[in-house]
This record gives structure tokens, C-alpha cells and sequence, in this order.
């Protein structure tokens, strides 16, 4: 089967799920080609083994985000009879659209994929889980880490074609970004503080634990709500972001039904929660019960030892 | 013209998802409400409107259950109230739904929309571009704001490099994030109000779309795997043991 993987990256060059996307499409027998909107990590991608081709679309409608304009620019390229991209705020927004182009279906943020197009995928926020059978032509999203990475060793091809679209919108002004850390759904280690933590200015601490380990840190809605100096974008959970990391560390964050919907299938969770009846327990693999005063120097210093 | 606003009704998040015989059992679910992003793109709607805009339709497509949440949004001010009536949206793919949404929105004259980025049920996210793209209209997704600008509009949305305004036109879609502004609550006279608000029920065939087979078939809902117990520990001391266990049990540091 072909299937044509849409690279998902930043102005940095690929995200690690275009790796899963190459992974998941061999799993399933595909012959697969992938296309870099805008030219972004074209040789990252020649490099990933199980790739065909790879087609580095360029074109000025790639300078602002619009997935619309996007997928009309990916489009006549777009030739898989299963098109896959990430799970990610733009993957998906592009799926949409081309799927709606090209009068298909589209089914996101899936977490298992087998040939014959039998797709599993979390519902309702993760409190069930949805199997069912898509027929092709489809547009697929993955969730990342769902997947295992495709391994390096490729060599393929690189084409480059230029494309044009009509762009509806315009950038008038860009925001510093409210950190220059990792977004929490680019992390494979995230450490969330909670109204447990107090004060804003005591996220330092989870601050200092990240920088040691690699790790994003994000927040519950209540420590986002009450704090102004926590933005939104750092929130997990049902209003949040959807987090799926190898780690999960839960600090002063009670776990509330809606907050675990957007961590519930992180592979480890760790809580620091002083109250040994916090819901959060009955999702962590590893608890402690203590206060984040006592647990975080020692988490740092053990981490540190490394 | 006017501003459409298009509202999903979902369990509610508090709500249980029971799982009966292959299927989630929507008759066990003990509250539906508004999708939560669809409560700020409907108070996005209503200050857009306040600003000087137009009127505000609510375009819902589902079973009858889902007119409740048509005049909950005309307790807080809408306008006018769309029901497409659809029994079973789980039997839909996205093309049909998508399809229904645009048919709809064209028959309410709606050149500016706001609906939520995903949808608390299917968590999808499809419906805002999707729909843009059948109306030949500019979708602008993750936003949290929007305010009138010149003839159009300006939008904040989150980007990959932090938050961006951008500026659009008409015809465009919003499809919101969480909002930075409070949700409004409705007062006792427009509660009365809505009460009497009349609520326009058509069907998919009444907007000319025909409902073919959907190209995606359920073969089966099930509960989440449940996992393992974990350990717990007591005392900021058995940190050293956690970390010990995350590194040679977990691999993951
Ligand atoms: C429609 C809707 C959507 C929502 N979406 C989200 C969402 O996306 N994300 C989200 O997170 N929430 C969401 N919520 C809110 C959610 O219901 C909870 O209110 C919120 O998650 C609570 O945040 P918290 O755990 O930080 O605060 P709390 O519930 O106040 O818990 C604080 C915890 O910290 C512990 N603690 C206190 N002091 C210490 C200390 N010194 N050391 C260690 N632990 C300490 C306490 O024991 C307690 O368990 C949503 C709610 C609704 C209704
Ligand atoms: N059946 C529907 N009726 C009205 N609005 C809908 C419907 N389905 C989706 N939407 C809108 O589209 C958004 C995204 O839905 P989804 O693509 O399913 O995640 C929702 O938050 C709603 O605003």
C-alpha cells in the first residue's frame, strides 16, 4: 500500500513523531513517501530507514500556518491511499483539511494501527477505547509515542516541488513565547506542579528538577487558573494538552477526572502528594506520600547523581 | 449575515463512560452538557456580537437530548437556534458530519463561525478545518480570543513559537481553545426567555445532504486496560528509592 507520511516539525527541523509515523507505516507493509512542508528536515527524513522518497514541498504559502492552505499545497502530492500525519495542533489541522479536500475520512490522535485499517484511538478523553475499521482512501493521525520510531539507516531520495495556495490569513504580531522550554507535548519527560505547590514562584523548583533531567513542565488547571504567571499553554488535562511521555511526575496535583484525562497514558506517573487519599495515587505507578518541600531537594539531588 | 456558533452536546467530563456489550452506553450517562471548548467559542460569539456584529445562530447537530443545550445558549443570549436532527452521530464519519455542519451554517447565512478545537467526545479536532474547507473559508484553530479589526477580524492563537495574532476575513472559522475570558451565566429571565425561544428542527435531507454509508465501521468499544497497582511510598526519603526504581525497573531516566 502507499502511503504518503506528512513530516511534522518545527522551524528546528523534524519532531520525533515523523520517526513513529515512518515506523508505524512499515509496520503495516506501506511503501512510504514523505513530504516536508516547506522543505523542513528533507534530509532528516532521507535518513529514516523504511522511506521511499521524500518530497520537500516548498512554496511561500509555507511562511504562516494555515492548515487549509497547507493541505491545498500538499494536496496533488498527497497520493497514498493512506495519508498519515501526527497528532500534534498542526498535524491534525492538515489532516482535516485534507481529508475534507479530498472527500475522505479522517481519524485522529490514533493509538494502534493494523493492516486491513483497523484503528484503535481513545474517546471521551481517554475513558474508552474506540476499534474501528476505516476504509481507504483515509487520513490517519498518530499519537506520539504510540509508536516506536522507525530506526535511522535510510537513504532516500529527495525531490523538491514547488506548490503554491491562497493564504486567508496574516501574522500581525508574535508573542514571546512564555518560556523558552519544551513544550509539554513535544517532552518524553514532563513535571506538572498543582495548586499544591502554593505559590508560582515555587515552580523554580520544578524548573531546576526539569533543567536536570530534559524535562517540560506544565500545571494543572487550578495552579493555571489561579496564577497569572503560569500560562495556559502549560496545562494538562481535559482543557489542556493531551500528554502521553515515557514520565510523568505529578507534583501537588490532586488528580482530578479532568486532569487525568490528558495523562492518564503517560507510561510512568509519579505523584508527590502529601494527602495519601489524592485520586492521583490510583493512577501513579510510584507515590509518595510527602510534602514537595521535603521530596523535590532530594528528587534533585538524586537525580543529579545520575 | 450573522455569526454561527456551532455546539456539540457531550457527556459531561464528570460524567462515567460505562461500556456495555461492545458499545459505550450513552443511556448510563448521567449528565450531558456543552463541549467545553464550545462554552468559549459561544462566549467568543456573543462578544463579537456585543462589539457591534451580528446575530448569533447555535447550529447543533445530534438527537433530541441536544436541544437542552440549544436553549441553554439562548439563556445566555442567542439569537437563534439550529437543530439538525441526527439519532445516532456515532454511526456519522467525518465527512457526513462535516458536511451536515456546512449545509447548515449556509442556510443560516453565517460568514463568521466559532466552534470548539475538539470535541470532548470524539477529541478529533477535524470539525473546524473540515468545515472551513467545504466553505471555501479560512480556518484560524487554537484560539483564544478574537476582537473585529478593520473589516475583519484579529484572532490569538497558539503556535509552535508561542502565541500569534493573526489577522483574517470573512468568510472564517475559530475554532477555540480555552478562552482567556469568564464564561457568562445566565440570569433568571433569560432562562425565561430561552424557554420560549423557538428552536428550528430540520432534518439532513431538509438541508440536501444525503447520509450514504460512513466509511468508518465500529467494530468495538472497550473500557481503558486497566493498570497494574502502583507503589506507594511514605516520606520525602523513599524519593531515592523511586528514582532507583525508574531508572532499572522503568528505564525511563
Ligand atoms: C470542564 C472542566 C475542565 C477542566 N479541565 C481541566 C484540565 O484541563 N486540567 C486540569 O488540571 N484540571 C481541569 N479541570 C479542573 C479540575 O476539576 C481540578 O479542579 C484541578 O485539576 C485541580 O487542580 P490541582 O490538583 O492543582 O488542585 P487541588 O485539587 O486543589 O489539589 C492540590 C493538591 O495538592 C496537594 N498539596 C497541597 N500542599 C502540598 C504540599 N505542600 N506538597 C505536596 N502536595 C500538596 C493537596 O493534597 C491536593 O491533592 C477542569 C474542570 C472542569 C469542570
Ligand atoms: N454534531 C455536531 N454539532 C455541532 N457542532 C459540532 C458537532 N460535531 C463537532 N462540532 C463542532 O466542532 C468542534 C470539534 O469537533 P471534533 O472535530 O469532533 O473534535 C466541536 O467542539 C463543535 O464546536
Amino acid at each position: 500500500m502507499d502511503v504518503t507520511v506528512i513530516a511534522d516539525s518545527t522551524a528546528d527541523g523534524l519532531n520525533p513523531v515523523t520517526a513513529q509515523l515512518v515506523g508505524a507505516a512499515s509496520s503495516i507493509g506501506g511503501t512510504t513517501t514523505v513530504l516536508c512542508p516547506g522543505g523542513v528536515g528533507s534530509s532528516q527524513a532521507s535518513a529514516i530507514s523504511g522511506v521511499a522518497k521524500v518530497i520537500s514541498v516548498e512554496g511561500d504559502c509555507f511562511g504562516t500556518f494555515e492548515g487549509g492552505a497547507w493541505a491545498n499545497a500538499l494536496n496533488s502530492l498527497a497520493t497514498g491511499e493512506l495519508i498519515l500525519a501526527a497528532a500534534s495542533p498542526r498535524g491534525r489541522d492538515i489532516a482535516a483539511s485534507l481529508a475534507a479536500i479530498r472527500k475522505i475520512p479522517v481519524i485522529q490522535d490514533v493509538t494502534g494501527l493494523e493492516a486491513g485499517m483497523v484503528v484503535t484511538r481513545p474517546i471521551y478523553s481517554g475513558k474508552a477505547i474506540e476499534t474501528s475499521n476505516v476504509s481507504t482512501p483515509c487520513v490517519i493521525t498518530l499519537r506520539a509515542n504510540a509508536f516506536d520510531d522507525a530506526p535511522e539507516g535510510g537513504s532516500a531520495d529527495v525531490g523538491t516541488v514547488n506548490q503554491s495556495a491562497d493564504v486567508g490569513l496574516a501574522v500581525k504580531e508574535a508573542l514571546a513565547k512564555a518560556s523558552e522550554r519544551l513544550d509539554v507535548t513535544e517532552a518524553d519527560i514532563i513535571i506538572s506542579g498543582g495548586r499544591g505547590m502554593g505559590d508560582p514562584s515555587n515552580f523554580s523548583h520544578l524548573n531546576e528538577v526539569a533543567d536536570i533531567i530534559g524535562a517540560a513542565v506544565g500545571a494543572s488547571r487550578a495552579a493555571v487558573d489561579t496564577w497569572d504567571e503560569i500560562p495556559h499553554s502549560m496545562q494538562v488535562g481535559q482543557t489542556g494538552k493531551t500528554v502521553t511521555p515515557s514520565l510523568y511526575i505529578a507534583v501537588g496535583i490532586s488528580g482530578a477526572i479532568q486532569h487525568l484525562a490528558g495523562m492518564k497514558t503517560s507510561k510512568y506517573i509519579v505523584a508527590i502528594n502529601k494527602d495519601p487519599d489524592a485520586p492521583i495515587f490510583g493512577v501513579a505507578d510510584y507515590g509518595i506520600v510527602a510534602t514537595w518541600e521535603d521530596a523535590l531537594p532530594v528528587l534533585k539531588s538524586e537525580l543529579a547523581k545520575l | 449575515m450573522a455569526i454561527g456558533v456551532l455546539l456539540k452536546q457531550v457527556p459531561d467530563t464528570t460524567a462515567k463512560i460505562g461500556v456495555s456489550e461492545g458499545r459505550v452506553d450513552e443511556t448510563a450517562v448521567s449528565k450531558w452538557s456543552m463541549s467545553p471548548y464550545d462554552e468559549y467559542a459561544l462566549e467568543s460569539a456573543l462578544r463579537l456580537k456585543e462589539a457591534g456584529g451580528e446575530d448569533v445562530v447555535a447550529i447543533t447537530c445530534g438527537p433530541t437530548r441536544a436541544a437542552k443545550m440549544l436553549t441553554d445558549a439562548a439563556a445566555v443570549g442567542v439569537d437563534s437556534l439550529l437543530h439538525v436532527l441526527v439519532d445516532d452521530l456515532s454511526a456519522l464519519d467525518s465527512t457526513q458530519v462535516q458536511s451536515i455542519l456546512a449545509a447548515a451554517l449556509g442556510r443560516a447565512d453565517c460568514d463568521v463561525v466559532f466552534c470548539g478545537k475538539q470535541a470532548a467526545d470524539t477529541n478529533a479536532g477535524s470539525t473546524g478545518p473540515g468545515v472551513a474547507l467545504l466553505l471555501g473559508a479560512s480556518c484560524v484553530s487554537h484560539v483564544s480570543e478574537v476582537s473585529p479589526d478593520g473589516g475583519g477580524y484579529l484572532a490569538l492563537r497558539a503556535s509552535t513559537g508561542g502565541d500569534e495574532r493573526v489577522q483574517v476575513s470573512a468568510p472564517c472559522i475559530f475554532a477555540f481553545d480555552k478562552g482567556d475570558e469568564e464564561l457568562r451565566r445566565p440570569n433568571v429571565r433569560g432562562i425565561m426567555m430561552a424557554k420560549k425561544k423557538a428552536i428550528e428542527t430540520i432534518s439532513p435531507s431538509d438541508l440536501g445532504v444525503s447520509l450514504d454509508n460512513s466509511r468508518v465501521t465500529v467494530v468495538s468499544h472497550t473500557p481503558p486496560p486497566e493498570k497494574p497497582p502502583g507503589q506507594k511510598f511514605e516520606g520525602a526519603e523513599s524519593v531515592a528509592t523511586v528514582v532507583g526504581k525508574l531508572r532499572d525497573e522503568a528505564n525511563v531516566i
